[in-house]
């Protein structure tokens, strides 16, 4: 892995929010309640600048990612533009209303690594969890035309207590598909997923089960598949070293063109971000006042100013402390060592049967 | 990682390549090479570099050893644990083909 240089970091990856629109309404969709509309999303040309000058910082991989990449009708020239910027490109899609036909145009265009969200290994409850009858299918046949044109596919599996008992199926299911890579991903609680944490949390029983399941699924599978897991954070001892530290790796823009170090950054009332409409992306890694609120070590207070650990974990998420304490400078509450880490352990307990939330664009609470 | 580390065995007569999804290209920002796979990327050193970018489907693992080994002055045995060593590893994590 490349070593995070002296002085201002170089970002590795960026997070391309095309737009937010979707067919699907996945009740733990990391985008905010508050979407951007179709009339704000950057057209393809600007989309081209923030890729070249993306490249000259440093990134390297360009995540193409939504709501449903495929919504937009110039993907294709927008995946070229990847490529024409030296970038190495990742289509991050759910399946539903990506034709074969533009899959063809896009491997010619130089994409370079597919990734489809598959909900469950049933269909009736991928479907039913996608809030999208037909869903399943379609992304099973994307699958298999993936595979057939020989773009690398990865399966993106996220885990929550509607399907964590068939994480070994849902492994089996990508091998079949032809994947070399999954991502058992268990639910990160933000956006849509924060509003339907009781309907999504496991039990701490089913999650222990589940971490011991992939430990032995990698040993099994060794060679065969890449299995990539995202912790359950809320049961976890230490917090998760959040986007590798906030300014520090990666950086996301949005369909209206905000940059943000995190997709969930707007979350945290007072940052002041700025837009690739009025900024460059140099100007904007470097200067805006959202990127440097919380890059390095300067602004933690105890008990992160001092642990041995600030450069491993960086305080953990800055989006979780503030949405779990109020306080974004607040050591992430998941960590075991923070005064408030009983708030996580209340909230874990409240698991409730209770009607998905489906992430929808006419549901969005403060629309009107 | 709790992944066992047994690199794959390299046969002399493979004709290692990379996949698609796995490329090997020159970072100005970076001062060197980078090798790309989905959701990975490693800085390929100079060696790594020289080996990899041999790596096109047509040479076999000994006619990139007896290349390097003349181009380098270098003595063969040195040069194929090199390289097998960073095909195996490479193969291993589904970044390279044998």
């Amino acid at each position: 892995m490349l070593a995070p240089a002296e002085g201002l970091p170089k970002p590795l990856g960026l997070l391309a929010e095309l737009t937010h629109r979707c067919p699907l309404g996945c009740p733990y969709c990391s985008n905010p309640l508050k979407l951007d509309p179709r009339a704000d999303e950057l057209d393809a040309a600007t989309w081209a600048r923030v890729f070249h000058e993306a490249a000259a910082l440093g990134v390297l991989q360009v995540h193409l990612s939504g709501g449903e990449p495929a919504a937009r009708r110039d993907l294709v020239e927008i995946v070229a533009a990847a490529r024409q910027a030296g970038l190495y490109s990742n289509l991050i899609t759910s399946a539903v209303g990506l034709t074969e036909k533009t899959l063809a145009a896009l491997a010619d265009a130089g994409l370079d690594h597919v990734q489809i969200s598959i909900q469950d290994s049933e269909q009736a409850s991928a479907d039913r969890i996608a809030g999208y009858g037909g869903a399943y299918a379609r992304k099973r046949a994307l699958a298999a035309e993936v595979v057939r044109l020989k773009l690398p596919l990865t399966v993106n599996a996220v885990v929550h207590r509607a399907n964590i008992g068939r994480i070994g199926d849902l492994v089996e299911l990508a091998l079949a598909l032809g994947a070399g890579r999954v991502e058992i991903a268990h639910v990160q609680y933000y956006g849509w997923a924060l509003a339907n944490r009781a309907a999504l949390m496991p039990a701490r029983a089913q999650v222990e089960r589940a971490l011991a399941q992939v430990a032995d699924l990698r040993a099994r599978h060794h060679g065969r598949i890449v299995i990539d897991a995202v912790v359950p954070d809320y049961y976890a001892k230490y917090p998760k070293p959040c986007v590798g530290g906030w300014g520090r790796r990666s950086l996301n823009v949005t369909p209206a063109g905000r940059v943000l170090p995190c997709h969930a950054a707007e979350t945290i009332p007072g940052l002041e971000f700025w837009s690739v409409r009025e900024h460059a992306l140099a100007d904007i890694w470097a200067s805006s006042p959202a990127f440097r609120a919380f890059r390095g070590t300067d602004w933690m207070q105890e008990p992160c100013a001092s642990c041995p650990r600030r450069f491993e974990d960086f305080g953990g998420c800055r989006c979780q402390a503030f949405a779990l304490t109020g306080d974004a400078r607040a050591t992430d509450p998941v960590c075991h060592l923070s005064p408030r880490h009983a708030i996580v352990e209340e909230l874990a307990a409240v698991q409730e049967d209770a009607a998905y939330v489906y992430r929808r664009l006419a549901q969005t609470p403060t629309s009107s | 990682m709790t992944e066992p580390q047994t690199a794959r065995p390299v046969a002399a007569d493979a004709r290692p390549r990379l996949p698609r999804g796995v490329r090997l290209a020159h970072s100005e920002a970076h001062g060197g090479f980078v090798l790309q796979a989905p959701e990975r990327v490693f800085k390929a050193d100079a060696v790594a570099a020289e080996i990899l970018n041999r790596c096109t489907g047509e040479a076999t693992v000994a006619a990139i050893v007896d290349e390097l080994a003349a181009a380098y002055a270098a003595p063969r045995e040195r040069i194929l644990a090199d390289v097998t060593k960073l095909l195996g590893s490479l193969a291993d994590k589904r970044l390279l083909e044998l």
